[in-house]
């Protein structure tokens, strides 16, 4: 059954993150605060990111999209909870090599992105490459906000 | 072969192929149709034999081109039966032919106080031009609603088409419902209050017979690639005593008549619209697909379209969990059908629909006032054309099926 090739995009691990997104809803107090679409499919992320200590202190998401952007959304929380800014960018950066097949053989994704790894299978239906790195790049954009405007 | 069915896919070659080691079922038609062997062939051969620049030079391949490229003209006005072929804009699409007429028709006549006319189903090509004509005049953007089953709502049309209304523009075919507004009643009320009538046909054209004298509408854009001619080709149809009063948007070779150190004069309508080297390639693709469309004829395309939704949507409506958006009678229905299944995303079902071989969109559909007004993010589409067969449809309804299976297998 040619279904059987959606195995590699939904693992059981991203259809329950979709299902039961962590870190979904709204911080009582944020520091940084960032709405991106995707403007393909009219998929909406917002994303709200409190910092302390020069780290990510609390992190969530709102918004509608389809189960790769969700789960995507829900690791990524879960991940960048706790990194700094420099951090949460070698990851973002990281995630995108991986969903776009570029990945680095030396490196240890697992150990980068921790859960979102499974994301891997992305790289082999290029249409959803977009769904899955909307959180990163918000993410990422939320972060370097410190410095300077990112657009 | 059911008898009420032709099977026209033998003339279009992309459809013989496997995608993803399936058969290829082409359901986005209304995102862009397949061409058949003739467009491929008039193309290869303006290309191999014919190819010259238009309208300049003497020599015989450009006086070829340019007989060929006007001959398309003559060929436009009949298919929707023009009064003059000198009424023929060629664009580049159905977008560029809306943003011409509410950029250079509609704004220079627009003021505060005046109303625009659109619906909720308009396509962003259909909304965007006309939100910017009414941000720089001070015109007033209307919407009119829509009945539960997508169907324009008429009561609204006779209450916010008045005195105050300057231009209505709709499109005659919706691209995410499936129905078919009523523009000649409209036009008619649109010109009691001395209103324009512009039509957005890049979804009717390629269907159904558009008859613009009959319609009595002002001006009509649509797209050469909907119908099976190439894409970077469209046609602006418009009066020509109102092309007459609308200054060019290009200016530069082609179509100019005199040049001075200080100042130039036009050529006439609608050569003057025509600024630089045209898509001349795309030009004969799309008399190749008139010539296809005609031989063919209407009357053969919208029958084998009616019995392929006849056959379809029953089997749609059907399936657990999934919902039709716009009118569930097949009789009052054309090609394009939008749905979503359950709660699951319709990206993920285009994804799972792709892996067994079926190419539907899945999207806003360039048509974000309309997801709002649905109160849907997004819906999946199957669009049908001529060349699709029962085959295509009972993939369709096996691979929704399938993906149902597979994505409640997780925790859907």
């Amino acid at each position: 059954m040619a279904l059987s090739k959606l195995d590699n995009l939904y693992r059981q691990m991203i259809l329950e993150h979709a299902n039961q997104p962590h870190h979904h809803g709204t911080l009582a107090h944020l520091d940084h605060e960032l709405e991106l679409r995707n403007p393909t499919c009219g998929d909406v992320l917002d994303l709200q990111v409190a910092l302390k200590d020069g780290k990510i202190s609390d992190i969530a998401f709102s918004g509608s999209g389809c189960t790769i952007s969700q789960a995507s959304a829900s690791m990524m929380c879960d991940e960048v909870r706790g990194k700094t800014p420099a951090e949460v960018e070698k990851m973002v950066m990281a995630f995108s090599d991986m969903v776009t097949g570029k990945k680095d053989e030396k490196a240890d994704y697992d150990e980068l992105l921790g859960d979102a790894s499974v994301l891997e299978g992305v790289a082999q239906f290029p249409a959803r490459i977009k769904c899955a790195t909307l959180a990163w790049k918000a993410i990422y954009q939320a972060v370097n906000k410190e410095g300077e405007e990112h657009d | 072969m059911d008898k009420q069915m032709n099977d026209y896919s033998k003339d279009f070659p992309i459809l013989h192929q496997t995608v993803n080691d399936e058969r290829l079922a082409y359901l986005d038609s209304a995102a862009t149709a397949q061409k058949p062997k003739q467009v491929l062939d008039a193309l290869r051969h303006y290309y191999a034999y014919d190819n010259a620049n238009v309208h300049r030079g003497v020599h015989t391949l450009a006086q070829r081109a340019t007989d060929q490229f006007e001959a398309v003209r003559v060929k436009v006005q009949k298919l929707i039966n023009a009064k003059s072929e000198r009424e023929i804009v060629y664009t580049k699409g159905t977008t560029e032919g809306l943003n011409w007429v509410a950029a250079s028709f509609a704004t220079p006549r627009l003021k505060a106080g005046d109303e625009v006319v659109v619906s909720y189903l308009e396509h962003h090509s259909n909304l965007v031009p006309w939100q910017v004509a009414c941000q720089k005049t001070g015109a007033k953007l209307v919407y009119l609603k829509l009945n539960a089953d997508g169907t324009l709502d008429l009561d609204d049309v006779a209450q916010k088409i008045n005195a105050k209304t300057k231009i209505v523009s709709l499109a005659q075919a919706s691209n995410v419902l499936g129905v078919v507004n009523p523009i000649k009643e409209i036009a008619q009320l649109a010109h009691q209050y001395g209103a324009y009538m512009v039509v957005d046909g890049a979804q009717s054209v390629p269907h159904m017979q558009v008859d613009v004298q009959d319609l009595d509408i002002d001006f009509l854009a649509f797209s050469g690639h909907k119908m099976m001619g190439p894409t970077g080709i469209g046609i602006l149809w418009g009066r020509f005593d109102l092309l007459e009063q609308m200054a060019p948007l290009e200016y530069g070779g082609e179509m100019i008549d005199f040049v001075d150190l200080e100042r130039s004069t036009y050529k006439e309508v609608p050569w003057k619209f025509e600024g630089g080297t045209q898509n001349i390639a795309g030009v004969i693709g799309l008399g190749s697909a008139i010539d296809y469309l005609n031989q063919i004829g209407y009357p053969a395309i919208q029958k084998q379209e009616q019995a392929l939704v006849a056959y379809t949507l029953p089997k749609l409506l059907a399936i657990d969990g999934l919902e039709v958006y716009g009118p569930h009678d097949s009789n009052r229905h054309t090609g394009v059908i939008s749905f979503n299944l359950d709660h699951l995303h319709p990206h993920d079902l285009a994804t799972a629909l792709d892996m067994e071989g079926v190419a539907v969109r899945a999207g806003h559909h360039c048509a974000q006032p309309l997801m709002k007004y649905l109160n849907v993010a997004a819906t999946a589409r199957a669009s049908f054309y001529l060349y699709n067969t029962k085959a295509d449809a009972d993939q369709l309804i096996e691979a929704i099926v399938k993906a149902k299976e597979f994505f409640s297998n997780g925790t859907f």
